[in-house]
């Protein structure tokens, strides 16, 4: 991709959009989302995409550079259609997802950030995923899937690799490495359903499930109560 | 085994109350659950008296460091000509900690709500969620809630009718921890690397863009509607007179029933056991972390230690975000300890040299001991190098880091010992030490 | 809270503390590091530094703070009273905290010391050694990195030796204004880098691979200066010296009027290395890369050793000193006699040496006629010059770098800081970073100089300054509403009016700056480009003013002096300026020139001037290097160079920077030859030794008579027709200037020259972004990629004197003149820019070098 099919007419819009959403003279602000956007074009962040943050934003190449290497969700290498992460942070790891890590690098044949040849899929091993009562988990570019052990992993990315798109436990379909960066650049998700699509699992609810069904309440609770005033006191 | 009443009694459903509902986070069945009433309400008092209820509640960060809310709020300048900001922290990450995600996307009216309320109360017209970049799914809910909230009338110009402004942007990270610490957040939101700022100055005087800002967590602002119909003694009659509320505790790993349980400050671990049906079958529970990775393990002698934020404390670790990591006599702290120092170096910022050099050569140095290959002395220099980062690094993630080192020597020496004396097999040959980075 | 009358009468709040036993008193908000060195108290540190705001990174400096549960980093934390500090003298805690960073900071660092640059004068190596451990308990491999990366062509990188101070980024970014060079990766990891394409593809990080953008500053050599580890290197000085080789002597900057502080470090006759010297009234610790690596200019092959002799058979030869002398004597004695000689001294003689020439014209050669100006001037110049440069200093209220960094607002007119007066460029920038200074400049576009300053361009057509700045010292609103805050700011107490040599061809220009420093009480002081011509001006080298800034009309002021210098009288008749001399000589008024250092090529018409040498009878020649005027003249004679020679510059402050011999070779300066020919010719000079002159300087009597301030009339603008533009031009700092010669790695980040026109300009010729435009008089043209600026219409600028762009040389004109404009659309046939006369011999000789500077910058945003 060169220069000039990053810098159209239309993402010079979006990228203007993105800094609108910033005070006056703040417009920096939008530099990870725009970093974000050219992803999503290209799949990774390229020089091209540093350049372009950089003239959309009136700073150095070496300012988004400094920026762009810092965060781990700005791939630079070669992507794949997918990020497929499992989860190695110590309670995942540990739970399973070690051995689902290992197991999925040996059969896609690649390592940590690499994809594979068939340019489907780009493997990582992921820090806490914020999911822990899900243990092990699994993301197929961010969408969640549940106690993933060997055998679930590798059937994900078989599907994955056999052009099927396994619906996950929790969010919406996997967009695509590229087109989840669109939505990570601030954009709503126009996918029919896709926000309506099934966000929560057992786990999550357990608790108020058990208060529910145990009528057990915070008693007291009158919405009019009188807030204090300094003036009544 | 069902739990006992007494135990039953210690749920106290506020924040996750809606959860059950599944259609909470549209806004016709939020407003039908006493939705934006936190607000009206709101809005009819003096911005100060909300400044002072929410003092008056006790209300303390949900975001780990436990400050206290209404006093964070009255260091806000006033009239002093400058924007002010509101911030919301979103970018969970700590290892463990997994109650704000759920939050965000069952229930995302209950955040934007509290928003608009902290904004009228610190006198901001812009607030900020900055919700870590993996959460697609939670950030795609809350992008959803915002504009329906702006439809509305909850956000934009003239909220309901009061002359009130809020413009609220969901801005999406880019993965990096370190951005959970707020002046690293606000940095990141302002375009830069997310690196830690010098205090002072403060961000109520100087936080984003060099405005006053408050920089408050997912929980800690949804709470705020609570407050607001409630009142302060109805908030009051959970918790303990100085952890005052409910606190949604994360229960994860070796137990039966793992998940959020929203409970009045102050249970105990055993408790929380007998809620989530105890540990798993054939586990005997070994060691647990009270609040996420960063807060000294505890183990089975802490489990009567009531879960607020000094009892805690006085037992030498923190409550941290509630998040409790729940491991077994199958787990081994050696390993979950390089796992977690791994974390730590992968997260370090690089600005200082203590967090950056220590965690690099301690992960190093953990490495090894697994591998077969550790010595004696690679123990005094752990603990010694927990010495020279606890307390010397810029920021609280140095601190944080030497939590499962000290703590898992303190407590696991002889887990160590059986390494360096040969009497366990080498992890490195059974698996790749996965995760290093 | 103690409150403090201060000497000066100004109330310091102060507080009170003890560190480590001994109780201070320091000024509110000093840093606690600071105290503790007032007291003698050297805390280890490397990210800390003075004049960067704290960062707090390197955790070094830890000490106990009774009543902190933690160390505090004192190099962040303020002074407060009753505070009680104990450092590592006192201190068990802060002693192992120290040792602990120390520990971790070595652990990573190769040991490579006895190679290593820095070895000897080395922070790190001393502070490890003075508050380290004197072992390492780690033992795993240490993290590699291809090395070095050159992360500009002067600055190298070895990324393994870096501590991660950021003492680099910092400066880049807070001082010079110039990021690019930032902090890449994160944790361990993390490491120091340009934009470079390589971290964004797989595979190793190529050493040599810096395409993108190179480190892209002209202040980029202080980032090695405040490196305290060997993390930076120079190019230039990498692997050739060890600092305990080295014999340090302090001097002053040659390369323009700044008069900075430098440090000369040489060995065995050769300088190896020039560094940024500390002076907190001038340019605190920061130099230029030009004032740095631009010191070998005197080392090439052209450097005169002997004099030379021209035969009666036109053959140049070299000669003995006595014969040349008397020759010179003689020749000088009978074109004096003869019709009169003119004395043209160039702008970079020293104080002694242009008080030298002064004397020499008035009482050897019994003229006037002399001159330093080697570049456009006028007779309004020579009258502003007197009233507001000659005699001016920060002893008698002159205006003052602190001044400037301390006022509200600075208007700028005929003067672009960063590219001509690298050092008040960096005062500007810091004066509105810490005191709010705001910058107003007079120019066609917005310069990086003038957006890194947070600056507001009131744009003008070159000539139209007058007119501009007669409005802003009037009552009536406009004409802009930038130049509506400019009116307001001017007017606030404490503003400040910098006015360029530049202003001098612009007719109405300086009596208008005059005026409006009249009406609105601003301050106005002149800021030349060149080191000595603020000396040359209260030495006398003007056409009518003698030394200690008296008119030569006054009489009272001529006979105090001739009673002071000894001679019976100084002629009256006001002299012939540099212009008037060279149409005198060329018609053969004048029968002899003197000629100091002045290439041709810096005069408003080059080919002119060359005539006007070759046409005049006898022609002396004082030169270093071998050039134009030395082949062409009767009599060369050697001189000095600056590092060969004791001296001073008066800056543009009109401070006084003495500075000593750091080469003691034997070559003699201009003040000393010219001196010499005085003998020969029977006349005592007195100008053999410079500690002489300045005492004879300094005992010239007080002289209180002041001109009137100048009252030229604007001149009407010329109206260009399409196809055409005024000329607008000023220098890069890193050109085509001699001083920069066999300087090979400076040459590499000199801007790219670019022919700046506007969008409707461009438009109307046809031209786009980067296509090659031509600008021509009937002398020559200059083809240049086009930089569409925000500018006037119809004005096109060029840089004067850099690769490709030699403009007074191509063209036979200056800024303010009509040109032609036009495009060829795309990109520049071979050999079309010759065709055109683009470029002269010394544009091509150095052209490469230039350009290779400007392939890496291409696509660098210089408007930044």
């Amino acid at each position: 991709m060169s220069y000039e099919e990053l810098d159209t007419e239309e993402n010079r819009g979006r990228a203007a959009e993105i800094r609108a959403r910033f005070p006056e003279g703040r417009e920096r602000s939008a530099l990870l989302p725009l970093l974000h956007l050219v992803q999503s074009v290209e799949g990774k962040v390229t020089p091209d995409g540093i350049r372009f943050c950089a003239e959309q934003l009136g700073i150095t190449r070496a300012q988004v550079g400094a920026v762009a290497t810092f965060y781990t969700m700005y791939k630079r290498g070669r992507t794949g259609n997918h990020l497929v992460s499992v989860c190695t942070n110590t309670l995942c790891g540990m739970m399973g997802g070690d051995k689902t890590y290992q197991a999925l690098s040996k059969h896609l044949g690649v390592g940590h950030e690499e994809t594979t040849e068939d340019g489907t899929i780009t493997l990582e091993h992921a820090e806490c995923l914020a999911a822990c009562d899900y243990a092990p988990v699994l993301t197929v570019d961010y969408e969640f899937y549940n106690n993933v052990d060997e055998a679930k992993g590798l059937e994900i990315v078989q599907r994955l690799q056999a052009g099927e798109v396994p619906h996950p436990d929790r969010g919406a379909e996997p967009a695509g490495l590229a087109g989840i960066g669109e939505q990570l650049a601030g954009y709503g998700d126009g996918r029919p359903g896709a926000v309506a699509d099934n966000a929560t699992g057992e786990p999550t609810l357990r608790g108020i499930r058990l208060a529910a069904d145990n009528d057990i309440s915070v008693p007291g609770f009158d919405p009019n109560t009188p807030i204090p005033s300094k003036e009544g006191k | 085994m069902s739990p006992s009443p007494e135990v039953l009694q210690k749920l106290t459903p506020v924040l996750t109350k809606r959860w059950l509902s599944p259609d909470a986070w549209r806004i016709n069945t939020y407003e039908k659950l006493d939705g934006y009433l936190g607000l009206k309400k709101a809005l009819k008092s003096h911005p100060d008296d909300l400044i002072a209820l929410v003092k008056d509640s006790g209300l303390r960060g949900r975001g780990g460091a436990g400050f206290p809310t209404g006093l964070k709020w009255s260091f806000i300048p006033q009239n002093d000509g400058k924007p002010h900001y509101l911030v919301v922290n979103a970018d969970e990450g700590e290892p463990g900690t997994c109650k704000d995600l759920p939050m965000m996307m069952n229930d995302p009216h209950a955040l934007i709500e509290g928003i608009v309320i902290t904004c009228y109360a610190i006198r901001a017209e812009r607030a900020y969620i900055y919700i870590r970049g993996e959460a697609v799914h939670a950030a795609r809910r809350l992008r959803h809630a915002v504009a329906e909230a702006y439809a509305r009338g909850y956000l934009g110009r003239n909220i309901l009718g009061t002359g009130l402004n809020v413009e609220l942007v969901v801005h999406s990270g880019a993965g990096a921890y370190i951005c959970g610490e707020e002046t690293a957040l606000l940095d990141s939101l302002e375009g830069f690397r997310g690196q830690p700022r010098l205090k002072p100055p403060f961000p109520a005087t100087h936080g984003l863009y060099s405005s006053p800002t408050v920089v408050n967590n997912v929980g800690t602002i949804a709470s705020v509607p609570y407050i607001v119909l409630g009142g302060v003694d109805w908030w009051r009659q959970m918790g303990t007179e100085k952890s005052s509320g409910p606190m949604i505790y994360s229960l994860s790993g070796r137990v039966v029933n793992p998940g959020q349980y929203e409970c009045t400050m102050g249970i105990t671990l055993r408790e929380l056991l007998e809620l989530c049906g105890g540990m798993q079958p054939g586990h005997e529970l070994k060691f647990w972390t009270p609040g996420g990775s960063s807060t000294p393990l505890f183990t089975a002698e802490h489990l009567d230690v009531p879960l607020d934020f000094d009892s805690v404390a006085a037992q030498g670790s923190m409550l941290g975000t509630t998040a409790t990591q729940i491991f077994s006599d199958q787990d081994c702290p050696v390993y979950a300890t390089y796992r977690w120092i791994e974390f730590y170096a992968h997260e370090s910022c690089g600005k200082c040299t203590p967090c950056r050099e220590g965690n690099y050569w301690m992960a190093r140095i953990l490495r090894r001991i697994l591998s077969g290959a550790g010595t004696y002395d690679d123990l005094d220099t752990l603990l010694d190098a927990c010495d020279n980062l606890l307390g010397r690094s810029f920021c609280a993630l140095g601190d944080g880091a030497t939590s499962p080192v000290t703590s898992s020597i303190k407590y696991f020496k002889q887990d160590y010992l059986d390494y360096i004396e040969g009497r366990k097999k080498p992890l490195l040959d059974a698996r790749e030490l996965v995760g290093a980075h | 809270m103690t409150v403090t009358q201060q000497k000066d009468g100004e109330i310091v709040e102060t507080v009170t503390l003890t560190i480590d036993g001994i109780e201070t008193t320091v000024p509110k908000g000093t840093l606690v590091i600071r105290a503790a060195e007032a007291l003698g108290i050297a805390i280890p540190r490397f990210c800390d530094h003075p004049l960067l705001d704290p960062a707090g990174a390197c955790r070094q400096c830890l000490v106990e703070v009774e009543g902190q549960r933690k160390p505090m980093t004192s190099c962040t934390t303020t002074c407060t009273d009753g505070m009680v500090v104990k450092t590592q003298l006192t201190s068990p805690v802060a002693r192992k905290a120290q040792e602990g960073i120390m520990e971790f900071l070595l652990i990573n660092h190769p040991l490579d010391c006895p190679i290593c640059d820095k070895g000897g004068e080395c922070p790190l190596q001393n502070q490890a050694m003075s508050n380290g451990r004197s072992d390492s308990r780690f033992v795993e491999e240490k993290r590699k990195y291809p090395t070095p990366l050159a992360i500009s062509t002067q600055v190298l990188l070895d990324r393994e030796r870096c501590v991660l101070c950021q003492r680099c980024t910092r400066f880049s970014e807070e001082i010079a204004g110039d990021p690019f060079i930032d902090l890449m990766e994160r944790g361990a990891a993390e490491q120091i880098g340009v934009f470079s394409d390589t971290p964004y593809l797989e595979g190793d990080h190529a050493a040599t691979n810096t395409s993108g953008d190179p480190f892209n500053s002209y202040y980029s050599g202080n980032t090695i200066q405040i490196c305290p580890v060997g993390a930076l290197t120079g190019s230039d000085y990498r692997f050739h010296s060890r600092p305990f080789d080295l014999v340090s002597t302090p001097s002053i900057n040659e390369h323009d009027a700044g008069g900075d502080a430098i440090r000369v470090d040489h060995r065995r006759g050769s300088v190896m290395r020039r560094l940024s010297g500390e002076d907190s009234a001038v340019n605190e610790e920061w130099i230029s890369d030009k004032t740095r690596f631009a010191f070998r200019y005197a080392n090439g092959s052209d450097r005169l050793v002997y004099p030379r002799v021209r035969d009666e058979d036109g053959t140049l030869r070299e000669t003995s000193w006595s014969e040349a002398l008397l020759v010179a004597a003689e020749g000088l004695a009978a074109a004096r006699d003869n019709g009169g000689v003119g004395v043209l001294t160039g702008g970079r003689v020293t104080v002694e040496d242009a008080y030298a020439y002064a004397k020499f014209a008035r009482v050897a050669l019994a003229t006037n006629d002399v001159d330093f100006r080697v570049r456009p001037h006028s007779a309004e110049e020579t009258a502003f010059l007197a009233d507001y440069a000659a005699g001016v200093s920060p002893n008698n209220g002159g205006v003052t770098y602190t001044d400037v960094e301390q006022a509200p607002a600075v208007l700028l007119v005929g003067l672009e800081a960063e590219e001509e007066a690298p050092s008040l460029f960096l005062r500007l920038r810091k004066g509105n970073r810490k005191h709010g200074l705001r910058l107003f400049s007079v120019q066609p576009f917005a310069s990086p100089g003038v957006t890194k300053a947070n600056g507001t361009l009131l744009p003008v057509v070159p000539g139209g300054e007058a007119e501009l700045l007669t409005a802003l010292a009037g009552d009536a609103i406009g004409p802009s509403a930038e130049a509506e805050q400019a009116r307001s700011a001017v007017r606030t107490d404490g503003a400040i009016i910098l006015v360029g040599e530049r202003l001098a061809a612009v007719p109405g220009g300086l009596s208008a700056a005059a005026l409006l420093a009249d009406t609105t009480g601003a301050r106005l002081a002149w800021v030349p480009r060149r080191a000595g011509d603020r000396g040359a001006v209260d030495a006398g080298c003007l056409p009518t003013l003698l030394p200690g800034a008296r008119p030569v009309s006054d009489l009272s002021g001529r006979v105090e002096l001739a009673s002071y210098w000894g001679v019976d009288s100084l002629p009256s008749a006001p002299g012939r300026d540099t212009a008037e001399m060279l149409v005198a000589a060329a018609t053969g008024q004048l029968a002899g020139l003197v000629v100091g250092g002045v290439d041709p090529g810096d005069l408003p018409d080059p080919a002119a001037a060359e005539q006007a040498m070759e046409a005049v009878g006898f022609l002396v020649s004082l030169e270093l290097r071998d050039g134009w005027v030395p082949q062409h003249a009767n009599v060369v004679l050697p001189v000095a160079p600056v590092v060969e020679k004791a001296g001073s510059f008066l800056n543009w402050e009109g401070r006084l920077r003495i500075f000593d011999t750091v080469l003691s070779t034997g070559a003699m300066t201009d003040a000393r030859v010219l001196n010499s020919i005085a003998d020969e010719m029977g006349i005592a000079l007195g100008t053999g030794d410079p500690r002489r002159i300045r005492a004879e300087l300094a005992g010239l009597p007080a002289h209180e008579v002041r001109p009137t301030p100048p009252s030229y009339p604007a001149a009407e603008l010329p109206k260009p027709d399409a196809g055409q533009a005024v000329l607008a031009s000023w220098h890069h700092l890193l050109d085509l200037g001699s001083l920069q010669d066999n300087a090979e790695f400076l040459a590499g980040t000199a801007r790219p020259a670019v022919v700046r026109l506007s969008a409707a300009t461009a438009a109307e010729i046809g031209a786009q972004d980067g296509a090659q435009v031509t600008v021509s008089t009937e002398r020559g043209a200059i083809t240049l990629p086009l930089r569409i600026s925000a500018m006037p219409d119809r004005v096109v600028w060029l840089p004067t004197n850099s690769a490709g762009s030699t403009v007074r040389r191509t063209l036979g004109t200056d800024a303010g003149a009509v040109v032609s404009i036009r495009t060829d659309g795309g990109a520049r046939q071979a050999g079309d820019g010759a065709g055109h006369g683009t470029g002269d011999g010394a544009g091509h000789s150095t052209a490469d070098g230039a350009g290779h500077g400007a392939r890496h910058a291409q696509s660098t945003e210089e408007d930044q």
